[in-house]
């Protein structure tokens, strides 16, 4: 290769990064800033610095929403942690049977947009539900109906969380632990609970997070009571005042920020704790310890299945609760307000869109970081670019994106009102995730391929095609699949975006639920869910098709 | 040939390489050795252009190559991890640096690439189906096949099994004959750069400590740094006094090689080899050195036993190896007295305190 072309590889490599920097500056740094912008601003454009902060801690109805947010999540946060753990533990640690089947049931809620598990609540516990006697005198609707939902849906990302920190455990720890004599009880309480702290925290932040900057749950079982999403919901669709919405949205950027802030510090103290010789731990050989594990997993079991299995049930009754036999009228959506099946269809072409799209950006993002050649300060900001998303909740990132865009001086304003706009925007809210994976795989490819392909006189494509790309492409479809479960569920950044022409299905569950047909909204829940199982499903088969044509080499 | 001068290169405030050169004929076999974290692989990276020197300058066949990316050197490079493409087969792998050629002439020279390397009925083999030693077969041949200037190995022996090292060094040196590639090997396993090396380039703290011959470089270690390094060796403080070297009760007739003012003190250099046993009345050269001694501890090496002995002459603890004759049990105790002797050029001076 002549230096000239020698030259020129490097300078492509410089240009895709540059290019995937320009794209993050654009989606995800500006449309933050914008919002930040207009937090100080009031509603005629002139500043008034923090001004609109102390107006919102003037007025008690939004300073009520705020700290119930904060107790709700706080409590949600501990009860989904502890019940997670107990989760993890039996299906790492113990000798339980039918493992793979618990996790699997535990796992179902990742496909249901989170407003599904709220509308199952009021099928049982509505004011015309099941067991509606259970509650005595109470009433589901309100904080104790948040909590639970919130429970429910985010159940399955702490347990991932914590199995992840169960499995990399050190084993010889607590075999140590029991050569020197110590009782079951011991070894769980010295060792295998400091061990497993990082998880505790990662999960009991992760979940904070999630509940308090969802707003699914809230809005269809939170009655009266308000949460801060809701305020921003409301501030902008119901009152239309976007500098109050901004205001709204940089307070919830606060905890997310904060999490961001812990988790990274957390990450940063633990990462050394797991040596490359630690032995795996073996699960305990308890018999009891299996049959208390069996019945705690089988009841969570149990009450997942029964909230999918309402949702489903209340969607086909004719007429609930008079009339339960079995029909398909609730999924006549065209004749609802809401948007109708069109709705269906555009969210499958978001889920298809940021599929696609958000695989190849998630490749490109994490390749420009782990392999380009490039000067190391292109590669930080790119890394730097990709995890500002996961501290910023999807109702700030959607306020961002209406003030960014649909601002009349903006180029990119084209894309205002278009399924792009729902698309890119959806990319941007779960693309840390996916970086963050694809950055993993990537890291796990020899350093030196690089090396001995520029030796060889190869141009970088070259190495990117016939060697990154096939061996990571198992990873890269994972990532795939994950956003477009991901898409299709998601209410919270679209829900400011979608113009008539793109509105989406988990959207007009919403809206269906909120004019009263909650049969309707059910019904298109159970739709979201079994296209989000499916597609999860065919993601799965592809991968698993292509590792066997195209990866033989992992096989042999 | 391969000329670097005066390279430098440092990360952040720990400077790696100072000033080092180096020189490569035609087809010479050269070896970096050195402790981990003396500049040697630093060296090797730069030669092959993954890092820029911050001064110095490389040149291949008259050509500045200082600033040229990797892929206009087209040095081929071997490293100890392999790096072979997973998803590629044996022969695809090696066919990798061949794209300016035809599809047929690629196979064909990959097969022969193959064959040299003796894995030719292997070929369609995926890395993870090969073993180690294999691997870095088929690693070797696809550094080869496009005919580089100069081949770089980077520690290409270290991740395997001691006898499979041991064969492949063979295999190495005798396809770097039969091409005459002019060759770099970075290794920390001293007997690696004794056994296959033309040349040994020793290194230390980023700077050239000794560059000669193998037998050279453990026969006249030219520093007590090499002399500790290569081989091992018992370290004696002795003084210049009228033309001899004073060493504890004894006056040995060494020269030193520059001359050296009176009363100057000196480092005497023995290797543990050159002493043998020495009968009650065994006759005794006049050009060795006969030393009471009193064994003070006992290891069995296998092919010879290592004894710690203190000599009061000499004021000072030798290592001292004694050939097994297959004895069955070990032959002395702790505390006996022997007599050892040895050629008295056998010490050699460092002639640096």
């Amino acid at each position: 290769m002549n230096p000239a072309i020698a030259r020129l590889d490097r300078l492509n490599q410089s240009a895709i990064t540059l290019f995937i920097l320009g794209a993050a500056l654009v989606f995800i740094v500006l449309p933050v800033l914008a919002l930040l912008i207009r937090s100080v601003l009031d509603s005629t454009n002139q500043f008034v610095g923090l001004d609109q902060f102390l107006r919102y801690f003037q007025t008690p109805s939004l300073v009520d929403s705020l700290i119930r947010s904060v107790w709700i999540s706080a409590v949600s946060a501990a009860a989904t942690t502890t019940l997670a753990f107990g989760f993890a533990y039996s299906i790492c640690m113990t000798a339980m049977p039918f493992k793979g089947l618990f996790r699997g049931m535990a796992l179902i809620p990742l496909m249901a947009p989170s407003l599904l598990m709220a509308i199952s609540l009021v099928y049982w516990f509505g004011n015309q539900g099941f067991l509606k006697s259970w509650m005595g005198g109470g009433s589901i609707y309100g904080e104790l109906g948040i909590f639970l939902g919130s429970v429910l849906w985010t159940f399955p990302h702490a347990l991932m969380v914590l199995m992840a920190s169960l499995t990399v455990r050190d084993g010889r720890l607590p075999e140590a632990a029991r050569s020197l004599g110590a009782s079951e009880w011991r070894v769980f309480r010295t060792v295998t609970l400091p061990q497993a702290r990082y998880g505790l925290m990662m999960s009991f932040i992760l979940v904070f997070v999630l509940v308090i900057t969802d707003f699914g749950v809230a809005k269809v079982i939170g009655g009266q009571a308000n949460v801060i999403a809701t305020d921003l919901y409301r501030q902008v669709i119901g009152q239309q005042n976007f500098s109050m919405g901004a205001v709204v949205a940089v307070i919830l950027l606060l905890p997310a920020l904060l999490a961001f802030w812990m988790e990274r510090r957390v990450r940063a103290t633990q990462s050394a704790a797991l040596s490359a010789r630690a032995v795996l731990a073996s699960p305990s050989k308890s018999k009891l310890l299996a049959a208390l594990a069996t019945m705690f997993c089988g009841l969570l079991s149990a009450i997942f299945v029964a909230m999918i299995g309402m949702a489903v049930f209340a969607a086909l009754a004719s007429y609930w609760p008079y009339n339960l036999e079995p029909s398909l009228k609730n999924f006549r959506f065209d004749d609802m307000d809401g948007g109708g099946w069109q709705t269906y269809w555009n969210s499958i072409r978001l889920a298809l869109g940021t599929a696609l799209l958000g695989g190849i950006l998630a490749f490109l993002s994490a390749w420009c970081v782990e392999k380009a050649r490039v000067p190391k300060v292109l590669q930080e900001g790119v890394n730097l670019m990709a995890t500002i998303p996961m501290a910023v909740p999807g109702l700030a990132l959607g306020l961002g994106y209406i003030l960014f865009f649909n601002h009349p001086s903006q180029p990119f304003g084209l894309l205002y009102g278009t399924i792009w706009i729902l698309i890119l925007c959806t990319v941007v809210h779960f693309f840390s995730t996916a970086h963050l994976t694809m950055l993993a795989s990537l890291r796990q490819l020899d350093r030196e391929f690089e090396y001995v392909s520029e030796s060889l006189g190869q141009p970088f494509w070259r190495t990117l095609t016939r060697v990154t790309l096939p061996v990571c492409l198992p990873a890269t479809l994972e990532v795939s699949g994950y956003f477009f479960v991901n898409a299709l569920t998601t209410v919270s950044a679209v829900v400011f975006l979608y113009s008539p022409a793109t509105q989406l299905a988990s959207v007009a569950v919403l809206n269906m639920d909120d004019a009263g047909d909650v049969a309707p909204a059910a019904a298109m829940a159970v739709m979201i869910f079994i296209t989000a199982a499916v597609g999860r499903a065919l993601f799965s088969l592809v991968s698993w098709l292509l590792l066997h044509q195209t990866q033989k080499w992992r096989f042999r | 040939m391969l000329k670097a001068k005066g390279l430098t290169k440092a990360f952040g405030s720990s400077t790696v390489l100072k000033g080092v050169s180096l020189e490569l004929g035609s087809s010479d076999f050269v070896c970096l050795l050195g402790p981990s974290g003396c500049g040697k692989t630093t060296l090797l990276r730069i030669l092959c252009g993954i890092e820029q020197p911050d001064a110095g300058e490389i040149w291949l066949n008259g050509k500045d190559m200082t600033r040229a990316a990797p892929q206009e050197r087209r040095f081929g490079v071997v490293f100890q991890s392999y790096a072979l493409f997973p998803n590629l087969t044996a022969r695809q792998n090696v066919e990798y640096g061949l794209q300016n050629l035809s599809s047929s002439a690629r196979r064909q020279r990959s097969r022969e690439m193959l064959d040299l390397v003796g894995l030719g009925d292997l070929m369609e083999r995926f890395p993870a189906q090969l073993s180690g030693g294999q691997q870095q077969r088929v690693a070797l041949a696809r550094a080869l096949a496009p005919q580089p200037p100069v081949l770089l190995l980077d520690e290409p022996l270290s991740a395997l099994d001691a006898k499979v090292r041991e064969t492949l060094r063979h295999e190495i040196v005798g396809i770097q004959r039969a091409l005459g590639v002019p060759t770099v090997m970075v290794t920390h396993d001293q007997e690696e750069a004794l056994a296959m090396a033309d040349r040994v380039v020793l290194m230390s703290d980023g700077t050239v400590e000794q560059e000669s011959s193998p037998i050279e470089l453990y026969r006249s270690p030219k520093s007590v740094f090499a002399a500790q390094f290569v081989g091992r060796a018992t370290l004696i403080n002795a003084r210049h006094s009228e033309g001899c070297v004073k060493v504890g009760s004894l006056s040995l007739p060494i020269r030193a090689s520059n001359q050296i003012s009176e009363g100057e003190p000196v480092v005497l250099s023995i290797r543990p080899e050159r002493f043998s046993l020495l009968r009650t009345h065994e006759t005794q050269d006049p050009n060795s050195l006969v030393l009471e001694a009193q064994i003070a501890a006992i290891k069995f090496g296998g092919a010879f036993w290592n004894l710690e002995v203190d000599c009061r002459e000499l004021g000072h603890r030798l290592s001292v190896d004694l050939q097994n004759s297959g004895q069955a049990a070990c032959p002395w105790e702790i505390g006996e007295m022997i007599r050892i002797a040895t050629p008295i050029d056998a010490l050699q001076p460092i002639g640096q305190a």
